[in-house]
């Protein structure tokens, strides 16, 4: 589990994080949602570490990460996978050789056997058989796809996702969110996603707050969503006419 | 810029860490010596024989006087190729291609967040990515520097036998004559001090650009104004120290 207790996060004078807190549960899909420029990628990299925040503290399974030095993250970050906005695959790397990037570098398997992770987790994410091709030889989606296969290549307890659909088209979207779906479900990791696809939300949102101007302003589950009175959170959810009219079906 | 020179110190810290594992590091430092080394030997080999020859016609062109044995040519191409010419501008080229080289992959990894990936797998970034840049410049640069005053020496040769200003037989008798050690040792020196700047100088502009491919350009720019003006100002300082 991950706990985030009272975070605080200021760039200069601009504070994008006004004491957020909140827990992610394992084996569960935690999305965090709001609007462009609400923090959410900000709150996920505190998370992950990339920044550390103002004040605040993190904790993973009840082992404070915010006040770790660099060598004392390495044992929790070995269990940390990310997918990023952009996939970030290593483009002088081939596909193969991206997701064997970390067993190389933090576990002694053998090649034959670092091989048949890569093959496996390329199986996973149903990309078998694209171990030499390069990430500009990719799709986007096939990107995303490999940038889950690295990110599961260490079997983490921990998975953060940022922006899954970011650039997809619906189908492949929808795709993107089942796959992650399977991996929670399977490997029963503390999955956390920072979205503002509605789709996400409905479909895979076990649990999902949603950030607002730096602040948390609701928790709950896709099924309570509908049914909420905050105002902040119904003018972000039902923004377009298409939302609206599902609601009133609801 | 007591804020950049301090952020500069902590990234060389942090990339001479202790690395993850060995075989790692060591495949990455042999890439980076072909890429830095054998990437860089035909612009060097170019300039090299070039520089070696204007130096021995323009020397020839000022030692007119009859008093003055033409032997003195060789001697005075031989000493300033190896004391400032190879080293200098060879290193001043090297920052132009190895240098931008280097800024520009380190920032567009950095804005593709291809270095917070590294980070967030536990990997010390700045040690796999910045140690085998700076361990390969203060190994190859020398090899390359020694190549050109080999091959500057060379184009004098060529130079000699073209123009005929001064004999070959001349141009060798000062070559080979009266020859000081202490130069070699200032060349070496300049040219592991020279690999150290331009690597970790336009290194460290790339590990912390932030934006996109705009600030990718200015970063690399940047570290290759920055390096040129690093290696003039050292190379005083080596000069004055060592003569």
């Amino acid at each position: 589990m991950i706990e985030v207790i009272d975070i605080y996060k200021s760039f200069g004078n601009n504070e994008v994080l006004k004491g957020i807190s909140a827990s992610f549960k394992p084996g569960k899909n935690n999305l965090i949602i709001g609007s462009s420029g609400s923090g959410k990628t900000t709150l996920l990299k505190c998370i992950v570490g990339l920044h550390e925040p103002t004040s605040g503290e993190v904790l993973y399974d009840n082992e404070n990460f915010t006040s770790m030095h660099f060598e004392g993250r390495v044992p929790i970050r070995k269990q940390i996978g990310m997918l990023f906005q952009n996939s970030a695959l290593f483009d002088s790397m081939t596909v193969e050789q991206n997701i064997i990037f970390p067993l190389n570098l933090f576990t002694t398997l053998s090649k034959a056997e670092k091989l048949d992770r890569a093959n496996y987790c390329l199986e996973k994410v149903n990309l078998a058989g694209t171990n030499k091709l390069y990430p500009s030889e990719l799709s986007g989606g096939m990107k995303k796809r490999v940038g889950i296969a690295r990110a599961i290549s260490m079997q983490p307890k921990y998975l953060f996702v940022d922006e899954p659909n970011s650039g997809l088209d619906p189908k492949t979207a929808i795709l993107i969110d089942n796959l992650i779906n399977e991996i929670t479900d399977e490997f029963q990791t503390t999955t956390v996603i920072v979205t503002h696809d509605m789709n996400s939300v409905m479909g895979i949102g076990d649990h999902i707050i949603f950030l607002d101007n730096g602040l948390k302003w609701w928790e709950g589950s896709n099924h309570e969503i509908a049914h909420t009175d905050n105002k902040e959170l119904n003018d972000f959810v039902f923004a377009s006419k298409f939302m609206r009219a599902a609601r009133e079906k609801l | 810029m007591f804020y950049s020179l301090g952020r500069y110190i902590l990234l060389l810290r942090l990339s001479f860490r202790k690395p993850e594992k060995f075989s790692v590091y060591w495949d990455e430092v042999m890439r980076e010596m072909v890429s830095v080394g054998i990437g860089s030997l035909g612009i060097v080999a170019i300039i090299s024989v070039f520089i070696g020859a204007v130096a021995t016609i323009q020397t020839a062109f000022q030692l007119v006087s009859d008093l003055i044995p033409k032997t003195v040519v060789g001697k005075i191409t031989r000493d300033s190729t190896i004391l400032e010419f190879s080293p200098t501008i060879s290193a001043l080229v090297l920052a132009g291609r190895v240098g931008s080289s280097i800024a520009s992959q380190i920032g567009t990894m950095r804005v593709t967040e291809q270095i917070d990936a590294l980070e967030i797998m536990g990997v010390n970034a700045p040690g796999y990515l910045i140690s085998p840049k700076i361990i390969a410049g203060v190994t190859m640069v020398p090899l390359l520097i020694i190549i050109s005053v080999g091959l500057g020496l060379c184009g004098g040769y060529i130079a000699c036998a073209a123009s005929r200003d001064v004999s070959t037989a001349d141009y060798i008798a000062g070559l080979t004559g009266d020859f000081n050690q202490i130069i070699m040792v200032v060349c070496c020196v300049k040219a592991i001090v020279f690999g150290f700047i331009i690597t970790s100088i336009c290194a460290y502009q790339g590990f912390y650009t932030s934006g996109g491919s705009l600030e990718v350009g200015q970063s690399a720019t940047r570290g290759v104004v920055f390096s040129c003006v690093m290696i003039l100002f050292a190379d005083l300082v080596i000069s004055k120290m060592l003569l």
